[in-house]
């Protein structure tokens, strides 16, 4: 057990996903050549005005409220002095002390990435500010190219407490947010693309200790997986500099990821004094009682909500539950497909076992999938009514998935109907205790569940595996009892 | 109309990126110290009945619908550009990764 106890908190950018930029028309759209959809206003001319999205405002406050926030009644947009040419206005039209949203929590709980259970908690949110997004600087040698695309994309800055302790509570606490953005359409959130950053604060402090000690902030932080290594990192790196008596200075560290450690990347700077002040072009934004009530009947279903759902009434486990709703597209495909099964669990269960690993292996996302959530759905009907077995139902699975054709069309082009009836089965069962008269023996001499299972085999071999399970045992058991 | 307040000009300008010479300096000096004593003088104002406001123009809400336009296009908007690199990007002094916020 260390000494020491780790204070994390996290600062959260995530691009808010609209038509348009935040103070002009601009597309906002990711993968245009560069410097396309740029306008006066994004690129910062002097004397141009902004005019506010309303629905990046109207999305934050969804955000806020699925993270149980306050959403005050008064708030307004501010400029901080800023002085990088990938803003060259030189400010960030940004919020100071009135933002959109004020207190809120996030929950998390059951296992962590590391594989150890999670404490069940609630992580408080500071405060969700809206901004505009910054300019992409590309890095040359003895020059930096600016491109103006991302400049006045709708940013959120999502500023947590300091109240996570660890780098699993820190990866637990992103996945729930993702998750929540993702569910309310407010962001897909692909670090890749840019649309969800972090950085992290992070000190540590004698266990029990109610002094904070001196944080440090990590910075490019490409992943969840590099948060969560970065933060361990350097948990390890400052218990080594105190147990040694180096002191922690207050600086911002890089990660390296290949290096796997931090880097400073510079030491405290001349007083961060922003000089925010009231944005003179934009008009304060008011809301009445109405309006945030109003708000509050457009949040969709959160994860959580939906994950007891699933359990309470279509009766899968909480695992099955878990991953069902791991990315709001996998419940979407569930719940388009319990519209064509009256068996909800063995649908989670097709989805779990073979569709997700298909996904994964061919490296397809489940909206781009051959087998559309009905052809599942009626997929598994086909093996509740006894059309095929669960064992066919594998080869027809797989032949949906790269043809996209319906189950019953591929059951009936490679009459793979199961066979039901009785008198054909029998006929098989005939054959294969006539051919194997060792195992017959064997059987008679013990009634060996195995020398059982070996004649199913060779039944359903015989009849190319469409024999139905059940009467195939049946009739054996009736004919080999019978010798 | 000089104010009380003093004012450390070198250090505003700092704050401001700008190099100042000395004599501009003394002359900002002078105008800035000038502009909040000006502000003093508001200060004296009683306003207790007064809702604090964020803006001068009783105006709130001013917003637009998200509706996306057409740019007008890379090549008249970067005929500004002090230089290009590949045809696309604003070349500028050199940045270290990290600096800003990207």
């Amino acid at each position: 057990m260390s000494k020491y106890e780790a204070v994390i908190g996290l600062e959260v950018h995530v691009q808010v996903k609209t038509g348009s930029k935040m103070f002009c028309s601009c597309p906002n759209s990711y993968g245009e050549g560069p410097n396309t959809m740029v306008c006066p206003v994004c690129m910062g001319y002097p004397g141009v005005m902004p005019v506010a999205n309303k629905e990046a405002i109207r999305r934050t406050i969804i955000a806020g409220l699925m993270c149980s926030c306050e959403i005050p009644k008064y708030s307004k947009f501010d400029r901080k002095s800023y002085f990088y040419p990938d803003m060259p206005k030189n400010y960030q039209i940004s919020q100071y002390d009135l933002p959109f949203c004020l207190k809120g929590k996030i929950h998390i709980s059951g296992k962590g990435f590391s594989g150890n259970e999670l404490p069940n908690k609630d992580i408080g949110i500071t405060r969700i500010h809206l901004e505009e997004d910054v300019a992409k600087s590309t890095h040359f040698p003895g020059a930096s190219g600016i491109d103006f695309n991302r400049a006045g994309v709708p940013l959120m800055e999502i500023v947590s407490e300091p109240e996570m302790k660890s780098a699993d509570e820190a990866y637990a606490y992103l996945t729930s947010l993702k998750q929540i953005m993702q569910y309310a359409g407010i962001s897909d959130c692909d670090m890749e693309k840019g649309q969800m950053r972090c950085d992290v604060n992070i000190s540590i402090m004698p266990c029990g200790a109610d002094t904070f000690g001196t944080k440090v902030e990590l910075k490019n932080l490409n992943s969840f997986r590099a948060v969560h290594r970065s933060i361990e990192y350097e948990i390890s790196r400052q218990e080594d500099a105190v147990e040694n008596g180096i002191k922690i200075c207050q600086e911002t560290r890089g990660w390296n990821d290949d290096q796997g450690e931090t880097y400073l990347m510079r030491s405290k700077e001349n007083a961060h004094d922003y000089r925010y002040f009231p944005e003179p072009d934009l008009m304060p934004i008011e809301f009445t009682n109405e309006d945030i009530e109003k708000f509050g009947k457009e949040i969709p279903e959160l994860p959580e909500a939906k994950r007891e759902r699933f359990v309470a009434k279509f009766g899968l486990t909480p695992y099955d539950a878990h991953v069902l709703t791991l990315e709001k597209s996998y419940a979407d495909y569930f719940e388009e497909g319990i519209k064509h099964t009256n068996t909800p669990k063995l649908l989670a269960n097709w989805i779990i076992s073979e569709l997700l690993r298909e996904l994964a292996a061919s490296n397809t996302s489940i909206n781009e999938c051959g087998i559309s959530p009905k052809n599942l759905g009626a997929m598994i009907e086909l093996i509740n009514n006894d059309t095929i077995s669960g064992k066919i139902a594998k080869t027809v699975f797989s032949e949906m998935f790269t043809s996209g054709k319906a189950p019953e069309e591929i059951v009936e082009e490679k009459g793979l109907v199961q066979v039901t009836d009785e008198s054909a089965i029998e006929s098989f069962v005939e054959q294969a205790i006539r051919e194997n008269q060792t195992q017959v023996e064997q059987y008679k001499s013990g009634n060996n569940p195995k020398v059982l299972q070996f004649f199913v085999g060779q039944v359903m071999k015989l009849s190319k595996g469409k024999a139905n399970p059940q009467t195939v045992v049946k009739l054996l058991q009736k004919n080999l009892g019978s010798i | 109309m000089s104010g009380n307040t003093k004012i450390d000009v070198s250090y505003v300008a700092e704050l401001a990126r700008l190099e100042l010479a000395p004599e501009e300096k003394v002359k900002l000096q002078e105008d800035m110290e000038e502009i909040l004593g000006y502000i003093e003088l508001l200060e004296k104002l009683d306003v207790k009945d007064i809702v604090p406001t964020a803006h001068a123009a009783p105006l709130r809400n001013i917003w637009r619908e998200d509706k996306a336009g057409t740019p007008p296009g890379k090549d008249i908007m970067l005929e500004n550009a002090p230089g290009l690199i590949d045809d696309e990007l604003i070349k500028v002094p050199q940045v270290l990764p990290g600096e800003g916020m990207s």
